[in-house]
C-alpha cells in the first residue's frame, strides 16, 4: 500500500476521494461499527465475571447387595499374605461376589508418604500385589491403583513398594495429576463440594485397602479415615473438624469391600512413622462390608477404646454401620 | 551442504539434541543415572571459576579439560559445534540474515565492542580470584540452563506443551531469568551472534586460548579475488576476507562453503596463507578494568548478607556448604532446582545478597524438603551442595545426626489452636522425623460462646526439628503459615545456632558431617 514519495511531504496533497470511493469506505465503517455494537450487546453483562455452568461429579453406590448369610467380616491371621487375603474374601463369598469379568476395579491402598514398607506408614505392598492379583483373576477387565499422597506421589508409590506391586500383580497405577480432579458432591455435614480424583468415577468397583496406624489428632487412621486420599483441594482444613469430616467422607464413598492390612501396626508417631520401633507385627488381614465395625474390631491394635473414637459413633449414628462388631457376624482364621 | 560445513551442523544439532534431552531427563523421574550436568562440566569457565575460587578441580569438572586442551590447537571450535546458546544463537542469525550484500558485510566487519567480553572475562576472574564466583551470571551455559529450567520450560508447560515439569512448576522472579535469555536471542536479529561476538566469557577464554592454535581457516592469497562472499557468511566477525581473527573465529566455517575459488580451507598454513590478527586487546585497559573488579568485590560483601550476618529466609538445601564457601562454589545454573520434587528451590533474588543472586533457597510456601531426598546434591556440578546418602541426610547410622536446614517456629498469633480455639495440628502429623519434632499439649478450654473445646496445642522441639519445611508448607494457614521455618540451627554454619546443645564441634571452614 505505501507508495515511496518522490515528491517533498510538506507540500504533498491528499488526493480527492470519488463519490463511489466514499460510498465504499463509508458502508465499510459502518459495518464495523455495527459489528462493535452487536458485539457489545452480546459480551455485555452485568456481573463481573461470567459464570460457566459447574459440572458436580456424583460418586457411585459401589456396594453389592447384602447376603444375611455370609458373615460381615472375616479376621485372617497367618504370615502369607496372599493367602491371608485370599481366605478372608472367601469367607465373604469369595471374589466372584464382589467382581464381575469386564468390571474396571479401582483399589484405593494408604500410599500417602515417602516410607518404605517396613516402615508401616503406607499399605503392605504384598496385600496390594495379592488384590490387583486376585481382581485379575477374577476376570476383571482393569484393575487401578490410587491415591492422593502427602508426599511427593511419585516417591510415595515408588518408594513404598506399592507401584511394583501393581505392575507385578497386573494393575495400573493411576497417579492423579494436575488435570485428574472433578468437582464432586459430599453431601455431608461439613463436606458439601470438594474436587475428587477422577478416577473414582471411571470404575466400577472400589475396594478400599487401608492399614492400621496411630493419629495424633483423630487417633487412629483405619478405613474410613483412609477416604481422605480421595479428594484433593485444601483438605489440611478437614483436621477443625476430623470426625465429621471422616464421616462425611465414608458416606460419600461406598466401596464394594474393605481389606485392612494390619501385619504390620504402626502404633506410635503416626501417621508418618519413620522408625521401625514404632512398628508391632500383628500378621492378620481383615476383609470387611462394613467400616464403621472394621474400624472398631481395628482399634484393639491400638489400645484404644470405642469411646476414644469420636468418628466411630458419629458413623454408627449416620447409619454405616456398627461398632459393636461382636453383635454381628464375624468369622475368624488362621492360614499358613 | 557438505564439506566442513556439513560436519559442523551435524555435531550442533547432536549437541544441542543432546543439551534438549538433558533437559527432558532433568525431571525427577527420568533421571536415572543421566549425566544431566554434562554441558556444566564441560565449561572451562565453570572449571577455570571454580579453580579460583576453591584450588580444586571437581570431579565432572575436569571434562572441562576435554574442551579446553583442544581449543589450544584447533581454536573455538566449542562455540559453532557444542556450545547450546552458540548453536541457537548460530540458527536465529542464519534466519535473520541480510539479503543485501552491502547490509551483510556492514553487520559482519569486526568492531573493537567486541572487546567487552574480554573485559567481562577479566572481571569474573578477578572476582573468582577473590573468592566471589560470578561466572554463572554470564556463563554461557549455566545461564542457558538457567533459562530453559527457570523460566522458558515452566512457560511451555503452562501453556500446554506438558511433560517438562509433573507439577506446574513456579520460580522466583523466573521471568527476569528468561528475559535475559530472550533479550540475548533477539539481539540476533541486529547483529548476527551479538551474544557470541561481544559479550560471551566463555567465548572470551576461548578466544584467548585461541591465539595460538595450529589449525585455522586460511586464505590462499593467490586464489582470492577479493568478492567478499566469506565475509557475508562470517558468524564471527572475524575479517576472513583480510588477516583473519582467529580469536574470533567460531569456525562455523561458513566462508570455506561461501568461497566461489577454494581459497579458504580450515588447517595449517600452506606456502601462499594470508596472516592471522593477534587478540585486540588493550593491556591498560584489562588493567584498569582488573582494578576496578577488585574494588567492587569487597563493596558487594560490604553489604547486609547471610555472609555477614545470619538471614532467616536463606535456608539453603541438605547439604550445602557453609555461606562463603557455598558462594564460592555454587554457579547459579538451577540444575539443582530443575530435579527438586517438591519445587521448594527457588532462585534467590537478592536475598542471599548480591552474590547470591539465582543461588538456590528453599521456600516453603511452594514445597519443602522430602525427608528422604537427596537429589540436589547428586546433580549439582561443583558440590556447592555436597552429594549426601540418605542415611547421613537423615541421620541414620552410621551418623548420629542429621542434616538440619534450620528451624520451626510457631507463629502463635495465627495458629489455629493456640489463637483461634479450632483444632487442627496438621504441622504435627506430617512431620517426618521419629519421634516427631511437634508434640502438643492437650488443653480443655471454654470458648466465646461458653462451649467447652478440647485442642492440641503444638510446640517445636528444636533438638529434633530438622527444617525440612513441611508443616510450613502444609499448614492450612496458606498466605503466611503459622508455623515457619528460618535458618537458625542449620547444620552447615558453625554460627547460626541457637542451643547451647546443638554445637557440633565446628571448626572454621570444616562441615558438619553428622558423624560421631
Ligand atoms: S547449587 Fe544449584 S545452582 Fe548452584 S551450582 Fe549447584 S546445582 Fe547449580
Ligand atoms: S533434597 Fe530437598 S531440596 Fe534437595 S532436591 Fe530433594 S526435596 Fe529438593
Ligand atoms: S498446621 Fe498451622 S495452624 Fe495447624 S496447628 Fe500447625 S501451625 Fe497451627
Amino acid at each position: 500500500m505505501a507508495r515511496r514519495s518522490t515528491t517533498n511531504p510538506v507540500l504533498e496533497t491528499e488526493p480527492l476521494l470519488s463519490r463511489r470511493a466514499f460510498l465504499g469506505r463509508a458502508a465499510g465503517l459502518t459495518g464495523v461499527a455495527a459489528g462493535l455494537a452487536v458485539g457489545g450487546y452480546v459480551v455485555y453483562s452485568d456481573q463481573p465475571i461470567r459464570q460457566g455452568a459447574v459440572q458436580v461429579a456424583r460418586f457411585k453406590d459401589f456396594r453389592v447387595a447384602p447376603d444375611p448369610l455370609r458373615p460381615v467380616m472375616a479376621v485372617v491371621r497367618g504370615t502369607r499374605v496372599e493367602a491371608m487375603v485370599q481366605e478372608s474374601v472367601g469367607k465373604l463369598g469369595g471374589v466372584a461376589r464382589f467382581i464381575q469379568r469386564g468390571d474396571r476395579v479401582l483399589l484405593k491402598p494408604n500410599v500417602g508418604w515417602d516410607r518404605q514398607p517396613e516402615q508401616a506408614a503406607n499399605t503392605g505392598p504384598e496385600l496390594v500385589e495379592a488384590m490387583v492379583r486376585i481382581c485379575r483373576e477374577a476376570g476383571a477387565a482393569s484393575v487401578w491403583v490410587t491415591d492422593v499422597s502427602l508426599n511427593d506421589p511419585r516417591r510415595c508409590f515408588a518408594r513404598s513398594g506399592i507401584e511394583a506391586a501393581t505392575v507385578a500383580g497386573g494393575g495400573q497405577v493411576r497417579l492423579p495429576g494436575r488435570d485428574d480432579f472433578v468437582a464432586t458432591e459430599m453431601g455431608g455435614k461439613v463436606l458439601k463440594v470438594w474436587p475428587v480424583a477422577r478416577f473414582f468415577h471411571e470404575v466400577d468397583k472400589v475396594i478400599n485397602l487401608p492399614i492400621v496406624k496411630h493419629h495424633s489428632l483423630s487417633g487412629c487412621t483405619l478405613a474410613m479415615k483412609n477416604w481422605y486420599g480421595v479428594i484433593g483441594g485444601q483438605r489440611n482444613r478437614l483436621h477443625q473438624s476430623i470426625h465429621d469430616s471422616i464421616v462425611d467422607l465414608a458416606a460419600a464413598v461406598r466401596p464394594t469391600l474393605t481389606v485392612m492390612d494390619a501385619t504390620r501396626v504402626l502404633k506410635r508417631n503416626g501417621p508418618t512413622g519413620g522408625n521401625p520401633a514404632d512398628v508391632a507385627r500383628e500378621e492378620t488381614i481383615i476383609a470387611s462390608l462394613d467400616e464403621v465395625a472394621l474400624d472398631s474390631f481395628c482399634l484393639s491394635f491400638l489400645d484404644l477404646a470405642p469411646e476414644a473414637v469420636p468418628f466411630l459413633a458419629l458413623a454408627e449414628a449416620r447409619g454405616l454401620g456398627k461398632v459393636a462388631w461382636r453383635d454381628l457376624n464375624v468369622v475368624r482364621s488362621q492360614v499358613g | 551442504m557438505g564439506g566442513l560445513r556439513g560436519v559442523r551442523r551435524i555435531y550442533a544439532a547432536f549437541f544441542l539434541g543432546l543439551f534438549g534431552f538433558l533437559l527432558w531427563a532433568g525431571e525427577f523421574e527420568r533421571l536415572k543415572g543421566f549425566e544431566v550436568g554434562l554441558f556444566l562440566q564441560l565449561d572451562p569457565l565453570t572449571a577455570l571459576g571454580g579453580f579460583l575460587t576453591s584450588h580444586t578441580l571437581y570431579k565432572g569438572l575436569a571434562l572441562a579439560l576435554l574442551i579446553l586442551i583442544p581449543t589450544l590447537f584447533l581454536g573455538r571450535f566449542f562455540c559453532s559445534w557444542i556450545c547450546p546458546l552458540g548453536i541457537v544463537n548460530q540458527v536465529l542469525s542464519h534466519i535473520f540474515h541480510r539479503r543485501r550484500a552491502v547490509e551483510s558485510w556492514e553487520e559482519n566487519r569486526y568492531r573493537p565492542v567486541y572487546r567487552v567480553k574480554y573485559y567481562l572475562l577479566v572481571v569474573l576472574l578477578v572476582f573468582a580470584g577473590l573468592g566471589s564466583l560470578q561466572t554463572g551470571l554470564l556463563d554461557p551455559i549455566a545461564l542457558i540452563y538457567r533459562s530453559f529450567t527457570l523460566s522458558l520450560l515452566p512457560a511451555v508447560d503452562r501453556a500446554g506443551g506438558g511433560g517438562w515439569f509433573a507439577l506446574p512448576a513456579v520460580f522466583h522472579g523466573g521471568v527476569l531469568i528468561g528475559g535475559v535469555l530472550l533479550a540475548i536471542l533477539l539481539a540476533n536479529r541486529l547483529i548476527t551472534r551479538f551474544w557470541c561476538r561481544a559479550l560471551c566469557p566463555l567465548g572470551a577464554l576461548l578466544g584467548w586460548c585461541a591465539q595460538w592454535s595450529l589449525w585455522r581457516i586460511r586464505r590462499d592469497v593467490d586464489r582470492c579475488n577479493q568478492c567478499k562472499q566469506c565475509l557475508r557468511a562470517c558468524q564471527g566477525a572475524a575479517d576472513p576476507d583480510g588477516a583473519l581473527r582467529h580469536t574470533e573465529c567460531h569456525l562455523c566455517m561458513n566462508c570455506i562453503e561461501a568461497c566461489g575459488t577454494q581459497a579458504l580451507h580450515y588447517g595449517l598454513a600452506g606456502s601462499r596463507s594470508s596472516i592471522g590478527r593477534p587478540l585486540d586487546l588493550n593491556r591498560r585497559r584489562v588493567v584498569e578494568v582488573a582494578l576496578a573488579a577488585v574494588v567492587a568485590v569487597p563493596m558487594t560483601r560490604s553489604t547486609l548478607s547471610p555472609r555477614s550476618t545470619p538471614t532467616p529466609e536463606v535456608i539453603r538445601p541438605p547439604g550445602s556448604l557453609p555461606e562463603a564457601q557455598f558462594l564460592a562454589r555454587c554457579i547459579k545454573c538451577g540444575l539443582c532446582m530443575r530435579v527438586c520434587p517438591t519445587n521448594v528451590l527457588q532462585p534467590a533474588l537478592l536475598e542471599a545478597g548480591f552474590e547470591g543472586l539465582w543461588t538456590p533457597l528453599l521456600m516453603n510456601a511452594v514445597g519443602y524438603c522430602e525427608h528422604h531426598c537427596v537429589l540436589c546434591g547428586q546433580v549439582c556440578p561443583t558440590a556447592a551442595i555436597r552429594p549426601l546418602s540418605v542415611a547421613e541426610k537423615v541421620g541414620a547410622p552410621p551418623f548420629t545426626k542429621p542434616v538440619r536446614l534450620g528451624t520451626a517456629f510457631f507463629d502463635r498469633g495465627r495458629c489455629l489452636p493456640w489463637a483461634m480455639d479450632v483444632p487442627c495440628i496438621v504441622c504435627e502429623e506430617t512431620c517426618p522425623t521419629s519421634p516427631k519434632a511437634i508434640w502438643y499439649e492437650t488443653v480443655a478450654i471454654t470458648s466465646r460462646d461458653g462451649r467447652k473445646v478440647t485442642l492440641k496445642r503444638p510446640f517445636v522441639q528444636p533438638e529434633l526439628c530438622i527444617g525440612c519445611g513441611i508443616c510450613e508448607n502444609k499448614c492450612p494457614v496458606t498466605d503466611l503459615a503459622a508455623i515457619r521455618v528460618s535458618s537458625v540451627g542449620e547444620s552447615r554454619s558453625g554460627d547460626n545456632r541457637m542451643l547451647l546443645n546443638q554445637q557440633s564441634g565446628w571448626i572454621e571452614g570444616t562441615i558438619d558431617t553428622g558423624l560421631g
